[in-house]
């Protein structure tokens, strides 16, 4: 991630993601897309509206096996649309934390 | 008389039914306790048939032993849970089990289904699991004869139960072709959905040290897409492939299929709990324990015993009338098996990784936490005795339930 050649006007963690999920815009998961190597089209715009009503439900970032379930987009799509690491990549553009692990 | 409803007497449902049996007035309760199944298995010892350490027969035991006779015991497949209505339907004389309290132990099991070309007409010929007991003896079986080759071990998907047992697989094929004398004609592969060795930064730096050690290649952040059982590679959604010749699998894991149909689970069928009371998110007089949450808790049968006394002390106080208190931390504690009869130990909950120290007593052990120790196998080897007949029995262990600090090194 070239987070440091960023220039958002809000706070990022060390590995980029908003510190403050209310700091996002549209035009915020435009460059941190941009960031990623990512043009955002109409497919990714589906993904990352799915994913911020999901987290505003839920308080979580959903994890792939969820998008795919509810956002009508599948799995092999999400890896084309978000290449190497989709749940990952799909919340920091959508402005969410990082996804947690399991334990 | 109240009932309460146990639904699943595997580690979680035997420790609390023993628990409450111990605990409540038996003439203003009645206790209820439906499974499936006569047989219980000690799943750790699924780990080492493989190797032929234990066989089947050394896992088993028939349930009723281990759930206490004041508890009424109905084996039949549980149907359907209808928590709007306070009763369960079970396959069993199609009775209706109504009842004050539920509660949901019905553990996780592995879903191969889910990955195509997994189970198909290579299963259990070129692809194996060891997460039942019948995948553990094939396995074994084709172990035995096995001349060497490319085995590649793939985790689907987390979150998995026992999150370390895949590792401690590959510690003891090391050990195992060793052994053998094959050890240099067999290729081990690791292959993970993770992007290192184990979910937790310290330990996950540490196994993957000694798998590099033991000569182990490791795969990260690999996603499977599908199984060619034919061509005999795996195939990941970035178009990466590893071919093999013999795959051993952890397939998906899920709830139990009554969680879905009943409308209790999410995407894996686990049903959503309250982090720190073990409440049913949806529902008052629900409680889930053991491998059935969604929790960020390791899906193991140490957490299950933590989980035990959390519950047990609350739910004197909430059938009282008092508010539950917020005490499950996600204390999780595992040996990890690492072969050549050596083994380590950790110890975390929901916010503290693992780290290096020793265990239970501070400063004395006499178990090390993340270091390597000729006693850590033999923590292991005792978890069996231990697991029958104390942690079953809901008998208190050498062991707090909340994780204590003391004794670790920061
Ligand atoms: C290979 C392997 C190694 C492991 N190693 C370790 C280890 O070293 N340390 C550790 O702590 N944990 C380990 N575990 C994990 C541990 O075994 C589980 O986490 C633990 O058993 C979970 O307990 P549970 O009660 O939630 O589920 P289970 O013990 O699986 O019990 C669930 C019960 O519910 C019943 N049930 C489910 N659905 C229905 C239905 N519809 N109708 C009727 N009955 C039903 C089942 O028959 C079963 O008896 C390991 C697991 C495996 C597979």
């Amino acid at each position: 991630m070239a987070t440091a050649t960023l220039d958002l006007p809000v706070e990022l963690d060390a590995e980029g993601f908003l510190v403050n999920p209310n700091d996002w815009t549209p035009e915020i998961a435009e460059k941190l897309a941009a960031d990623e190597g990512i043009e955002l089209t109409d497919r990714h715009w589906q993904v990352i509206n799915f994913v911020r009503e999901d987290f505003a439900k839920t308080g979580e970032p959903p994890t792939l096996r969820r998008i795919t379930k509810q956002s009508g987009v599948s799995t092999k799509e999400l890896y084309q649309l978000f290449p190497k690491g989709p749940a990952k990549k799909v919340a920091r553009i959508a402005g969410l934390g990082k996804p947690k692990g399991c334990i | 008389m109240k009932r309460i409803l146990i639904l699943g007497a595997g580690t979680a449902g035997t420790i609390v039914a023993n628990k409450l049996a111990h605990e409540l007035d038996l003439n203003e309760w009645k206790i209820t306790v439906v499974d499936q199944s006569e047989i219980h298995y000690y799943q750790p010892g699924f780990l080492f048939i493989p190797f032929g350490i234990y066989s089947k027969n050394d896992v088993m035991r028939p349930r009723r032993d281990y759930l206490p006779r004041q508890v009424e015991v109905i084996i039949s497949e549980i149907e359907l849970i209808e928590p709007d209505k306070n009763r369960v339907r079970i396959k069993k004389d199609n009775r209706t089990l109504p009842y004050d309290f539920l509660i949901i132990t019905t553990g996780s099991r592995i879903v191969p289904e889910e990955t195509p070309g997994l189970k198909e007409h290579e299963w259990r010929k070129t692809i194996y699991d060891f997460y039942t007991p019948d995948g553990a003896t094939a396995l074994a079986r084709q172990l035995r004869r096995w001349q060497g080759g490319r085995l590649v071990l793939n985790i689907v998907e987390m979150p998995i139960k026992c999150p370390v047992a895949p590792l401690e697989f590959m510690f003891l094929a090391d050990w195992f072709f060793h052994e053998q004398g094959i050890r240099d004609r067999v290729d081990l592969t690791f292959v993970t959905p993770l992007p290192g060795a184990f979910t937790k930064p310290r330990a996950s730096a540490l196994l993957g040290d000694i798998l590099e050690e033991k000569n182990i290649n490791v795969e990260t952040e690999f996603n499977v897409m599908e199984v060619d059982p034919d061509a005999k590679k795996i195939i990941s959604y970035d178009e990466r492939e590893i071919e093999y010749d013999l795959l051993v699998t952890i397939p998906t894991n899920m709830g139990d299929p009554v969680i879905e149909r009943s409308g209790m689970g999410d995407e894996l069928n686990f049903v959503p709990t309250e982090k720190r009371t073990l409440k049913a998110k949806d529902y008052d007089n629900v409680f889930v324990l053991g491998d059935a949450t969604n929790l960020p808790s390791s899906k193991a049968g140490s957490v299950a015993h933590f989980q035990g006394e959390v519950f047990i002390d609350n739910f004197l106080r909430y059938i009282d009338g008092l508010p539950l208190r917020e005490t499950f931390d996600g204390h999780a504690n595992c040996y990890i098996e690492s072969g050549f009869g050596k083994g380590f130990l950790i110890d975390f909950n929901y916010d503290v990784e693992p780290l290096p120290g020793k265990y239970p007593l501070p400063g004395i052990g006499p178990f090390s936490l993340l270091q390597e120790s000729r006693l850590n196998h033999w923590g292991k080897v005792l978890f069996r005795w231990m697991y029958w007949n104390i942690l079953l029995k809901g008998k208190p262990m050498p062991i707090t339930a909340e994780m204590t600090m003391a004794g670790k090194w920061l």
